[in-house]
């Protein structure tokens, strides 16, 4: 009696293989078709992040980190990681890891922000896509391996197909968030003016969602970083493949060289990103942190007009 | 003595209907019902039982009950009420950010009820601007793109808004702070910015909710006397919604009086005063009189000469010298305040070579809250040598009440009535 009646059985897991098989045997050929293109897509964009000399590269990334950060000692800290990444000998590898990521970051964001604001203009959109993303963030990431393997095979591209699904769910979240929280005074007077849905969204609250937008394009590429190292179960080259290499062997050395490496990659990423997240939040605000006296300056100069 | 003059009050807004070319906003039986099944509301079963037992059987609010009211062309009409009398839900359904649930409205001769949704942006384009109690400006536009808002969605270009957003800066006093975000600006100046957006449009009709109810006394004081002087220059149709008497009183052309909804007298100020139609208005006006309406924020005004603590007896002395003033107002460095200082201490402290005017040295007038009346400040007035400082909750000095100003107050209210 205690032992959950046998005879219960509900066979989601027949459903959803027969689901896959229908999808396989009907549609493979859109899916070898978007493969291929998405093939195309990663490859030219790895090919671009090689052909670029290393040194190039450093200094290039040390400069943009310089801009955002504005710090010279962060950005000369962030050079000298990309440097111990080459020096590690995992150039190549983080390249190709790079490309997965900035492509999957690109698919996310291309999807996940138009997404975040149908969420944002309809509950009902928002009821349905909200308990989705839940399950998205909820189920183990390996889960997705199996569906991206059946449907792309093995490689790079199925990696950035998983890396999408479990990466685009921030952008989305927060994309939503940051527009339903633009006060409705400043909606309402714009409306006043004249705005309509289109101009609400790209001068009311696009510009004003944009800091939270932005921490969500942050938090995704974080995100996808991490799943990409998970790809490498299903082919995917890169610093994953060479941490699962060394796992394969026992091989601690190399484990701790590819691990330290992803880590950079994550800094660097993060760093830079979450200050252009930052930069533009300053920037709307600009004046709030102006000190007193000239406040009231201001404000004098006025009464003093009148 | 105010039944025989209702009639004339009350046929005021009909016997416009006939000159309707000069008659700018009408409306007409307009409800406001928030709710579902609103229509129902209509129906002799519910028409006429009062808010609460109706939100009781229905869970229905009604907002607007059968409003009718005309605005002339140029006409300045303030519509008064006191919090949840429906005046901000009949303001916004002039440009239908609020649907009324029944009724007609013409606004710059256009029936405000038939547009569908491109009339409806269009006509908020063209026809109307809105300046509303909490600014609502873009923090990411400066101060200019701000003001030149309107003229963007009606599609000018660039230089023409621009040069247009100027000018209309320029008219509210803000000339030079174009590039500035509205984050950086007082309360008061934001308000400015939002004046401006609308007059750049250079709309037919201007509608302004409780536009200076956010302010300080002394601002909101200001602003009202400069709007005063922008429409005896401009002579926009404007209507002001505002829950104080005073306001209305001291702005209005004709003031429309609005209680739970329904319109219970529409009437020039004089008439408000002299015939109250019913006891609700009369309980307004009765605390006009001046002594119990004006506070000390509406009679105070900036002192004459005001020192800081930090500055030495020396530096007050000479200030002291200029003005030719035996006593000053102290404050702190946050313009809290502190005391009075006289000749007398100064001179004493410029002797023993003190470098700060210190609290102990300083006299201790009481003084008085902002919305203290009038009538309150007689005696404090009248007995003491210095003037009344008023301050807020913070303890920063807002003013001084002197009792010339009372004076004048009382004077020109019974002159009005």
């Amino acid at each position: 009696m205690r032992d959950f009646p046998e005879w219960i059985r509900i066979p989601v897991a027949d459903w959803v293989d027969t689901g896959m098989y229908w999808i396989l045997a009907n549609l493979g050929g859109v899916f070898d078709w978007i493969g291929s293109i998405g093939l195309q897509v990663l490859l030219v964009v790895e090919r671009a992040l090689v052909f670029v000399p290393w040194w190039v590269a450093i200094i290039a990334i040390g400069l943009l980190a310089r801009r955002a950060i504005g710090s010279t000692r962060a950005a000369a800290a962030i050079a000298v990681m990309l440097f111990l990444v080459g020096a590690f000998g995992y150039w190549a590898e983080a390249m190709n890891t790079l490309s997965v990521v900035i492509v999957s970051v690109a698919f996310s964001v291309a999807l996940g922000i138009p997404l975040g604001i149908l969420m944002a203009w309809s509950n009902p959109v928002r009821n349905i896509v909200t308990p989705v993303l839940d399950a998205m963030q909820t189920m183990p990431s390996f889960v997705y391996l199996i569906p991206a393997l059946m449907l792309f095979g093995l490689g790079r591209v199925p990696a950035t197909f998983a890396t999408i699904v479990y990466a685009i769910p921030p952008v989305i979240r927060l994309t939503n968030v940051g527009i339903r929280e633009v006060s409705p005074a400043v909606i309402e007077a714009s409306k006043a003016f004249g705005a309509d849905r289109w101009n609400l969204l790209f001068d009311v609250q696009l510009p004003l969602a944009r800091p939270s937008i932005l921490v969500g394009i942050n938090q995704t590429t974080m995100m996808a970083l991490a799943m990409v190292v998970i790809g490498s179960m299903i082919g995917n080259r890169g610093l994953g493949m060479e941490v699962l290499l060394a796992i394969n062997r026992v091989n601690i050395g190399q484990g701790f060289e590819a691990g330290i490496s992803i880590v950079f990659l994550a800094i660097i990423i993060d760093r830079i990103t979450n200050a252009f997240a930052k930069a533009k939040t300053v920037e709307v605000a600009m004046g709030e942190g102006d000190d007193e006296e000239e406040h009231e300056e201001a404000s004098g100069a006025a009464a003093r007009h009148g | 003595m105010s039944d025989s003059n209702t009639d004339k009050v009350e046929s005021g807004p009909e016997s416009e209907d006939a000159c309707s070319p000069q008659v700018m906003v009408q409306a007409e039986g307009v409800w406001k019902v928030f709710g579902r099944n609103p229509e129902r509301i209509l129906t002799p079963r519910y028409r006429d039982v009062p808010k609460k037992d109706l939100q009781r059987r229905t869970g229905c609010v009604i907002a607007l009950r059968d409003v009718s009211f005309a605005v002339k062309s140029g006409e300045l009409f303030v519509i008064m009420g006191l919090s949840g009398s429906g005046k901000s839900t009949m303001i916004r359904t002039l440009l239908r950010l609020v649907e009324p649930t029944a009724g007609a409205l013409r606004v710059a001769d256009k029936d405000v009820v038939a547009m569908d949704h491109e009339e409806l942006i269009q006509f908020r384009r063209d026809k109307v601007s809105m300046v509303f109690q909490n600014y609502g400006l873009l923090p990411h536009y400066t101060v200019l793109e701000n003001a030149a808002y309107g003229l963007k969605l009606r599609g000018n270009h660039k230089e023409e808004r621009e040069a247009r957003a100027i000018e209309a800066l320029k008219t509210v006093g803000l000339a030079g702070w174009e590039n500035y975000y509205p984050a950086s600006l007082s309360g008061g100046m934001q308000q400015r910015v939002g004046l401006a957006r609308a007059l750049a449009k250079d709309p037919a009709i201007l509608l302004m909710d409780e536009p200076f109810s956010g302010l300080d006394p002394l601002i909101r004081r200001q602003m009202q006397d400069e709007l005063v002087d922008l429409q005896a220059e401009l002579g926009k149709t404007i209507v002001f919604v505002t829950h104080d008497l005073h306001e209305a009183l001291k702005l209005g052309d004709r003031i429309a009086i609005m209680r739970d909804g329904r319109v219970v007298q529409v009437a020039d100020p004089e008439e408000i005063l002299n015939n109250p139609h019913d006891e609700y208005v009369k309980a307004f006006t009765r605390d006009a009189s001046p002594a119990r309406v004006f506070t000390a924020a509406t009679v105070m005004e900036d002192p004459e000469i005001l020192l800081y603590r930090r500055q030495g007896p020396l530096t007050a002395r000479t200030m002291m010298e200029h003005q030719r003033c035996e006593w000053s107002f102290v404050v702190d460095r946050k313009k809290r305040y502190l005391g009075v200082a006289t000749r007398d201490v100064i001179e004493r402290l410029a002797k023993e070579k003190k470098h700060i005017l210190n609290e102990e040295d300083l006299l201790y007038v009481q003084p008085v809250p902002p919305d203290t009346v009038i009538e309150d400040l007689f005696g404090q007035v009248s007995s003491g040598s210095y003037h009344v400082p008023v301050t807020d909750e913070h303890g920063r000095l807002l003013g001084v009440v002197r009792p010339r100003a009372i004076l004048n107050a009382l004077s020109t209210e019974d002159a009005d009535a």
